[in-house]
This record gives C-alpha cells, structure tokens and sequence, in this order.
C-alpha cells in the first residue's frame, strides 16, 4: 500500500476525550495509522465508534487529547488556529453529509468562497469556481442558490466548494448519507474519477458496502477504535 | 484583498434582512441627525452672538450717568444727568482711549413724502461711528462742526433708508422729526441684530446739541444720558476703566468714601460672557444628542450579538473552509461599521434637513459646519468599531466543529 516513503496523513496512538456530564467520554481510544498520497480510503463503523471525531481531527477542524498527527510530515497539534485554518484553505477540502452550503449564496458565491479566504480577487475567483462548477457539471446552474438545486446538485456543488483551491485532499463524511442510491452512485463515480485522474487522496465516511465498495482500502472503527484495516480488490467502479 | 470583498459580504448578509437593518440604523439615524441638528443651532447661536459682538464694536466701555445699582445704573426721577459732553472730551483724552461719544437716546417719528416710521434716535458726535465701528453705506457721517452748529443733519440706518426712502436715494432729502427738518446727509452700513436680539439697523443719528435742541427740547444742554468710550486695545481696558474711574470723580469731585454718581460698564467683557454662556449651551446640546449616538451603537451591538448567534452554523462554514480567526472577526466588524455608517449617512441628511427646516419655519440661525459633519462620520465610526468589536470577537472567537453542529 504504502507507494512512497513518506505517508502523506500519519497518526499515532490519537485519542479524543468529550467532556460529558458524566465525566469524560473517549470517543477514540488509540487510534494509529497512516494514509499515503493518491489513496481512496472507505471508514465504516457501527454509529457512534468515532468516525466523526476522526474526520475531524484529519481534516484539522478538531484537535486530538492526545496523540500525534503529522500531515504531510508537518506536525498539526504544533500549528496556530491561522495555520490550521490555511490548512482547511490549501491542503484539504471537506465534504458534509448536510452539504454545509450557505443557502443566501448561489452555488458560484458558495464555490468562490474558499478561494476568497485563499486571498484571491473577485474577477478570478468567479472564473475559477465556474471552471469548478462546470466539472461537476452545474456550470448552467451557477447562478441557483441551494434550495433551488436538488440534493445531488446540492452534494456536486459542495465537491466543487471541496475542490475550488486544488486541495490534495479531501475528506468526506456520509458524502451519500442523504442522496439516492442513483445519485450515490454519480457522486461515488466522480470521486473515483478525482482519485484516478487527479491522484487526489480520498477518505470517506460511509456506513453502506456498495459505497465503500469504490475505495481501495477499508478501515473499520469500533468503539473508538481501529478493528479493520483491509485493501479491497478493485471490481466495482 | 479580502477586506473588499468582506464588504461585499457584509451588504449581502444585511440585505437580506432589510427591515431589520433599518431598524438597527434608525438608533444610529437619529443620533446622527440629533448631533448635526443640536450642533447646527448651537453653532447658529454661536455665530449670531459672535456676529453681535462683532457689530457692537471692539474694546468698549459704557459709562452711564448715575450710581451704581444691582440692575444696573440708577438715576433719580427726574434729575439730570451727571455726565457732561466735558466729561466725554476728558475721556477721550486719556491715553489708552481711542474715541468717546457722548449719547442722548430717544425715538422720534419720522416723516418723508407722506410716509412716517418711528425709530431710536442718538444724539452724539463723529466719535459714534468710531466707537461702534460703523462703516458708511452711502454719504458721510456728520463732523464736528455740526455738533458745534446744532446743524440740522442726519445718518440714518438700513432699516429707516429702507422703509422710509424705499429704491429712492434718501442723500440729501430733508425729513421731519417731530416737525423739524433735517437732511439726511449719510446712510450707515447694515449691521443686524445686537446681542439683545434688537435691529440695530432700525436709528437715526444726528448732533447731540440738535437732538437736545431740535427734537428732544429738553433743557438738559450739555448733558449726556451716557458715554461710549473705545480703549486702545483688549489690554489697555483694565487701566482705561480705572483712569475713566479717576477722571470722572476727579471732575465730579466726589471724596473718598462718597458714592460714585456714574457706572462705567466694560461692554466687551459682558459681550464675551455672554458668548461663553452659548458656547457652553451649544456644548450641553451636542452632548444630549450624542447620548442618542451612544443608544444607537447599543442597538448596533445588540442586532450584532443576535446575527452572531444566527449565523453561528455559517461560522463554522466560513472556518472549514479556511476563514481565519481574524477573517471572521473583520466580517462582523465590517457589518457594524457598515450599519453604522449607513446610519450616519442618512442621519446626516436628515440632520442638515433638519436644520434646513429649522432656519426656514422657526426663524433659528443655524450653522452646519464641517467641522460637525466630520465630527459625527468620526463618532459613527468608533461607535461601530466599539460596539462592533464584541459581537465580532465572539464570533471570531467560536470552536469550528461547535459552530457546524449548531442548528
Ligand atoms: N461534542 C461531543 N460531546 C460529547 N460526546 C460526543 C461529542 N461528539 C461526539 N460525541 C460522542 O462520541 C462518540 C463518537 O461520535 P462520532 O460522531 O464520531 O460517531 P460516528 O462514528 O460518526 O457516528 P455516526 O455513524 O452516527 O455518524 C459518540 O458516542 C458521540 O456520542
Ligand atoms: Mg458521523
């Protein structure tokens, strides 16, 4: 699995603890594993064995307890809140099961937003998020706003606000969690292709074997932690 | 620059809630309006009183026949007056004086071509147009030949010019006072309203000696109700009221002890009390109306905090997608500033409006300065970025993953 030296998400012994009326609850209890660049990672697991809480902590929306966790050879717990969040910006694009746009913009506004905190001008990042859009094949309904698309469109142009600054990697939870299984199918389709063509590292939340089914690789959580950890034999796709 | 494009954001976010951003400029609108109006009056006050004291003329003393009493200068029904026009020569005659004039007021109705008017009527010498600093309009004043003469001459202000001589050149006509003729040989520049909100325009000036003689026919020959005396400058008024003192009780021969039977008044200080007095009612009005400011940037603040916990959920949006803290902070800061400058544009319109409609339908002097308007755009800004700023840092300041699950 491991293609080149270096991995390019590495995470050793991580554990998350919530504070919870009854004390502290350890959503993850030692988790450990590395993703290299240009993998298509599938995360399963029973509700509530932490997959989330492990999303998170990837896509740098969260800090773990303890543990540590270098992406890209570079130590994330060591970062400021303004590194992480250039982070968020550059490296990683991050895709909701709610879809997470903002329902006032259209979907070209909501694209464009990444590239506005990536300090780019308003003349191209427009272009650019159209170039986007159009990708994902919403370049006609650019100018909708979310509750006038429907929720696949709705997924596409989350992908497309994912991929707006060429991140390297994108992280999804439940991408599929409200979409048909036709539309699951789409979504899954154009992910695969992202990590053929493009060589974008793909992780993915899903709770459904046909979606897992498009990763190479499957890790299951259990209560916190890592139970599975297989390659899948490429069939599907 | 992302700045930029945060106000881009922030008229997006507060045009989709028109009527509640209306509401929240409203507090900062009539602040604004209040500030500009309140200063407008105070400054037209200001600026009638500073005009009146101008007009009055500079450095002057009054000196007025009789004893000194709380309301003023007292004398006795029916006696003479102390000062004399000997008096008014030995006033001017001292050093730090420039010019005195001695003065009988009265009124009088004037007649021209079937026309009357009443007005204020001075008896006095060249050193009038002195002391009160009294430019010609047309003609000249009356010399003191004509003083010694009785000569039947006359000045006359805007107001008599205009009501009786209308378009007519009024220079050498002959009008009658109180039947007796007199040629108008000057008209006085106009001048406005004194201080006690009188036209000062609306008199007529002639000899003192023909005003005792001819109009008033009072026996009081060589007497004067008062003096007006203008000292060599702002410093020299200390020693020339006290040489004034001296000199007075020197020819009236009045001793240690006795009662002075004449009031020397410093007209210029009264004048200037007077204006301190308006400056700080202008100030007091300011003040009230940028208490209405201070509520309007708590509205600000207020609307802000419920936008911030609304928008908790977009929050976290902007963050996982690489909003910075700082990034965050200035969106929210950029909406209160917007709204509060939105408010003091309007505001401002309505202020100067305001004052516009003041002027027009009560009769106020008003001014609108710069100085005001640059005042209030200042105080509209701080008191965005002031109450702007907490609302903005709680924002800024929200956990990421917190602010996504927020509904
Ligand atoms: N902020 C929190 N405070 C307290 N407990 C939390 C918090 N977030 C998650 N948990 C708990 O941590 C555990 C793991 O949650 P997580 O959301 O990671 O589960 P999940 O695997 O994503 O489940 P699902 O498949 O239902 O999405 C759950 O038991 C949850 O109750
Ligand atoms: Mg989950």
């Amino acid at each position: 699995m491991a293609e080149s030296g270096k991995p390019l998400i590495e995470v050793v012994d991580i554990e998350k603890d919530y504070p919870t009326g009854a004390g502290v609850f350890q959503a993850l209890r030692g988790v450990s594993l590395s993703i290299a660049a240009g993998e298509f990672v599938a995360i399963m697991g029973a509700s509530g064995s932490g997959k989330s809480t492990f999303m998170n902590l990837l896509g740098c929306l969260d800090r773990p307890t303890r543990g540590s966790y270098h992406l890209d050879g570079k130590d994330v717990s060591r970062m400021t809140s303004d590194q992480l969040a250039a982070l968020r910006n550059r490296e990683i694009g991050f895709v909701f099961q709610g879809f997470n746009l903002l329902p006032k913009l259209t979907a070209l506004d909501n694209v464009a937003l990444p590239l506005m905190y990536a300090g780019m001008g308003r003349e191209a990042r427009r272009r650019q998020a159209q170039a986007t859009l159009d990708r994902v094949g919403l370049g006609e309904r650019s100018h909708h706003t979310p509750l006038q698309l429907s929720g696949g469109q709705q997924q596409r142009v989350a992908i497309a606000r994912a991929l707006a600054t060429r991140p390297r990697i994108i992280f999804a939870d439940e991408p599929t969690g409200n979409l048909d299984s036709e539309t699951s199918r789409q979504v899954m389709g154009f992910f695969s292709q992202l990590n053929r063509e493009e060589g974008i590292t793909l992780v993915l939340v899903t709770h459904e074997a046909d979606i897992a089914a498009y990763a190479r690789r499957r890790i299951r959580f259990q209560d916190g932690r890592v139970v599975e950890d297989v390659a899948i034999e490429a069939a599907a796709a | 620059m992302i700045i930029a494009s945060l106000f881009e954001t922030a008229w997006h976010a507060l045009t989709t809630h028109r009527m509640r951003s209306f509401l929240t400029m409203l507090g900062m609108m009539i602040g604004v309006a209040a500030v500009i109006l309140m200063l407008a009056i105070g400054q037209g006050a200001q600026a009638m009183v500073r005009g009146a004291i101008e007009s009055m003329g500079s450095n002057l003393f009054i000196v007025m026949s009789g004893a000194t009493t709380s309301g003023g200068a007292r004398v006795a029904m029916g006696s003479a007056p102390s000062l004399t026009f000997a008096d008014a020569d030995a006033i001017r005659d001292l050093p730090d004086i420039v010019a005195a004039a001695p003065m009988s007021p009265g009124s009088a109705q004037l007649i021209y071509a079937g026309l009357n008017w009443s007005t204020s009527v001075f008896g006095s010498t060249p050193d009038y147009a002195i002391v009160r600093n009294w430019p010609m309009a047309s003609g000249g004043f009356f010399s003191e030949a004509d003083v010694r003469s009785g000569a039947r001459v006359a000045v006359i202000g805007q107001v008599v010019a205009r009501e009786l001589f209308g378009d007519e050149d009024p220079i050498g006509k002959i009008i009658r006072i109180r039947q007796a003729p007199f040629e108008v040989i000057g008209v006085l520049a106009a001048k406005g309203q004194s201080l006690d909100g009188r036209d000062q325009d609306d008199l007529l000036v002639v000899p003192i000696s023909s005003a005792q003689q001819k109009i008033f026919s009072s026996s009081l020959r060589n007497r004067a109700r008062f003096i007006m005396a203008q000292a060599t400058s702002e410093k020299t008024m200390d020693a020339a009221e006290s040489a004034i003192n001296e000199v007075l009780r020197n020819r009236h021969r009045i001793g240690v002890g006795q009662e002075d039977d004449f009031t020397v008044r410093n007209l210029t200080a009264i004048a200037e009390t007077a204006a301190s007095t308006t400056r700080v009612m202008s100030l007091l009005l300011g003040a009230i109306a940028a208490i209405s400011l201070v509520v309007g940037g708590i509205g600000i603040m207020n609307i802000m905090l419920v936008s911030v916990t609304e928008r908790t959920r977009e929050i976290g949006i902007r963050m996982a997608i690489g909003a910075r803290r700082r990034d965050v902070l200035w969106q929210f800061l950029i909406e209160a500033l917007t709204l509060s400058l939105i408010g003091c544009a309007i505001g401002l319109a309505l202020g100067i409006g305001g004052a516009w409609l003041v002027e027009r339908l009560a009769g106020l002097p008003v001014a609108v300065t710069p100085a005001s308007v640059l005042m209030a755009v200042g105080v509209s800004f701080l008191i965005g970025v002031f109450f702007g700023f907490y609302p903005a840092r709680r924002a800024a300041g929200l956990d990421p993953i917190e602010a996504l699950r927020s509904q």
